[in-house]
């Protein structure tokens, strides 16, 4: 069940092929990684950055600059500046310097690994203000080979986080699931599809997995049991529980922002309806009452409410409620149907699923403003997740008539997709930041 | 689930299983066949209250010999009834519009059906899994699937089926019958189906 099928996923390497957008059109770049770099193109809003080769072990040193010059470039606000040919240093350097000013980059890495005691490896690196000629970020990592590309993950988030005053999330994961054949996989990777692990595999489906806000839990619904039940999972060791059992459905978890409760939908009083109970499935109880509606896909913000769907006023539409119970408020007012809200991180705006038509986009609402911006084309866009720094917003899309996963900046601008061969892909959370 | 298959040799269960296929398969001698018919006749036309007093009160002695054969015989101890394509009970699907939970007409016998040998197999459990077709959002699929299920589950319960042998529960989009992208494949996916545990 939790076996690490490393094996099995060969064929599921995930490659995020980055479209470069403007004003929200979608366009299309082949299947090729190396398009991504070259063709983002959001203008003067990409700070030019050149990520120089590490001095040192050569292996480590092109593995530690195409991690990070590849997260930097998923960005999709930093365009990155040609390498080849520069003095290779780890230090700031005079004439290294006059080659980024000649090359109009902004900001420059550079860093070195080398072999320290034990099979490890010391990894320095600097963050240079071009124009100013000054340090403005300086880092020393003592890790172990295998860690070396989570170590370049780390680097790209303190550029990213330097740059654009955004923390970064390159060293955040993903999970999904990947449908082959009969064959359902929960799986964890990289925020940039490497490293993907099968946490679950199963030959019923797996639908909703929900991070718990310390990353080290996954909620979900299996049917392993011929019917939808939730279990929680630890991630790293694969011991799991059945969040509550009971007769008919428990779907759609979603964790508190404190970890300790997880708000549901259940069907054991009928109908569908929101409960919650402690995240080990203790003191469940009924939050929403009225057994004749669906009330479903609860996500439970920051600011301590719940947002879910729900069809209670004639079509299915948006509310949010208390935990504690009392009125649920609509949020929602335009379309036929919205579907699995997501708040943002610092609570300002809610992503979901939009219908127009007979199409499914994404759609950001601006709380303030209440203005409402559709991000995505659909067809078939579904199961929205923001990154935990609110910029970016993975989601389940259709391409070629395959599942796919695909990315989008919160402003529209950015899109990417994640494929895989031969498994269509779906049902993305994004994990919170490591601690 | 029953297992109550004590000493027999296996030759016994060979020669009554193939008595229960002889029995099943010819419609005009079994006095159970017509038992079952008679019982979805007398639900569609009587009202539920008076369903429930017939079914109870005059079935014991037919419809328990058909039950005790399929116990014995069949591997999974379920009445081959269950299977026979001439029996109501081997329908199972209950197709439903689009964004509906509301049971046809057409469907009444079928469900009937079931409802009546519910009552007279107390020990008899299904499960009613609802299914939606593939448009909109996973999770409401599932809510819809549920209604659809419960939908059924109701149609039962008022013919007075007891409410512990029916678990409602709903596939959403997950599980679907023809995955294709066409009308005709969201139609069939819009249905509960009817599964007696063990099966």
């Amino acid at each position: 069940m939790n076996a690490l099928t490393e094996r099995c996923l060969a064929a599921l390497r995930l490659l995020w092929i980055m479209g470069a957008m403007l004003g929200g059109l979608v366009a299309s770049l082949g299947a090729r990684a190396q398009l991504t770099i070259d063709i983002v193109g959001v203008g003067s809003q990409q700070i030019p950055v050149v990520t120089s080769e590490f001095v040192g072990d050569a292996k480590h040193s092109e593995l530690l600059t195409t991690v990070i010059q590849a997260d930097l470039a998923r960005s999709g606000v930093i365009k990155n500046i040609a390498n080849s040919g520069l003095p290779l240093t780890s230090e700031l350097n005079a004439d290294a310097l006059a080659q980024y000013a000649a090359r109009a980059a902004d900001a420059a890495v550079v860093g070195s690994v080398t072999p320290s005691a034990n099979g490890q490896f010391q990894v320095t690196f600097r963050l240079i203000d071009v124009p100013k000629r000054a340090q403005v970020a300086g880092l020393v990592y003592n890790v172990s080979a295998a860690d070396m590309r989570a170590t370049a993950h780390r680097i790209a988030d303190v550029v990213y986080e330097k740059l654009t005053g955004d923390k970064g999330v390159f060293s955040t994961r993903l999970a999904y699931v990947s449908k082959s054949g009969s064959r359902y996989q929960l799986i964890v990777a990289d925020s940039d599809g490497m490293n993907a692990i099968s946490i679950v595999a199963s030959a019923e489906p797996i639908i909703s997995p929900a991070w718990s806000p310390d990353g080290t839990r996954l909620a979900y619904v299996s049917f392993e049991n011929r019917k939808p039940s939730i279990f929680v999972q630890n991630v790293s060791t694969g011991s799991r529980q059945a969040l509550i059992v009971a007769r008919g459905n428990q779907s759609a978890p979603a964790w508190s922002p404190d970890g300790r409760s997880i708000a549901f939908a259940s069907s054991q009083a009928g109908g569908t309806q929101l409960f919650i109970a402690g995240a080990d499935g203790s003191n469940a109880r009924r939050l929403t009452t009225n057994s004749s509606v669906i009330d479903t896909a609860p996500h439970w913000a920051v600011d301590g409410k719940i947002y879910f769907m729900s069809d209670r006023g004639g079509s299915p539409q948006i509310y949010r409620i208390d935990p504690s119970g009392g009125n649920a408020e609509r949020v929602t007012f335009e379309g036929s149907e919205n579907a699995n809200p997501k708040v943002a991180a610092d609570g300002k705006s809610m992503v979901f699923v939009k219908r127009e038509g007979s199409r499914y986009a994404l759609a950001i609402q601006d709380f303030a403003s209440r203005q409402v911006q559709t991000l995505t084309q659909g067809p078939v866009d579904e199961s929205p997740s923001f990154a935990p720094n609110g910029k970016l917003i993975v989601y389940a899309s259709v391409y070629n008539g395959r599942g796919v996963l695909a990315a989008v900046s919160a402003d529209g601008r950015v899109k990417q997709r994640l494929a895989s061969s031969g498994a269509d892909v779906r049902e993305p959370a994004w994990g919170p930041f490591v601690r | 689930m029953q297992s109550k298959t004590p000493s027999r040799p296996v030759w016994i269960h060979a020669l009554m299983l193939s008595a229960a296929i002889a029995l099943t398969a010819c419609s005009s001698t079994p006095e159970q066949a017509a038992k079952v018919e008679d019982r979805a006749a007398t639900s569609t036309t009587s009202p539920s209250t008076q369903g429930l007093g017939t079914g109870t009160s005059t079935s014991p002695g037919a419809v328990t010999s058909a039950g005790t054969v399929g116990q014995n015989t069949n591997p999974d101890g379920l009445d081959p009834a269950l299977r026979d394509p001439a029996s109501p009970l081997s329908r199972r699907s209950v197709f439903f519009d689009y964004d509906s939970f509301s049971v046809k007409d057409e469907y009444k016998g079928l469900v009937e059906a079931h409802a009546a040998y519910l009552k007279r197999t107390p020990k008899a459990r299904i499960v009613i899994e609802g299914n939606t077709d593939e448009r909109g959002s996973r999770e409401y699929n599932l809510a819809l699937g549920q209604k659809r299920s419960e939908a059924v589950k109701r149609v039962m319960a008022l013919l007075g089926v007891n409410d512990s042998q029916i678990e409602s529960v709903s596939f959403g989009e997950e599980k679907p019958r023809n995955a294709t992208q066409t009308e005709q494949a969201f139609a069939e996916n819009r249905r509960a189906d009817i599964r007696y545990v063990g099966e």
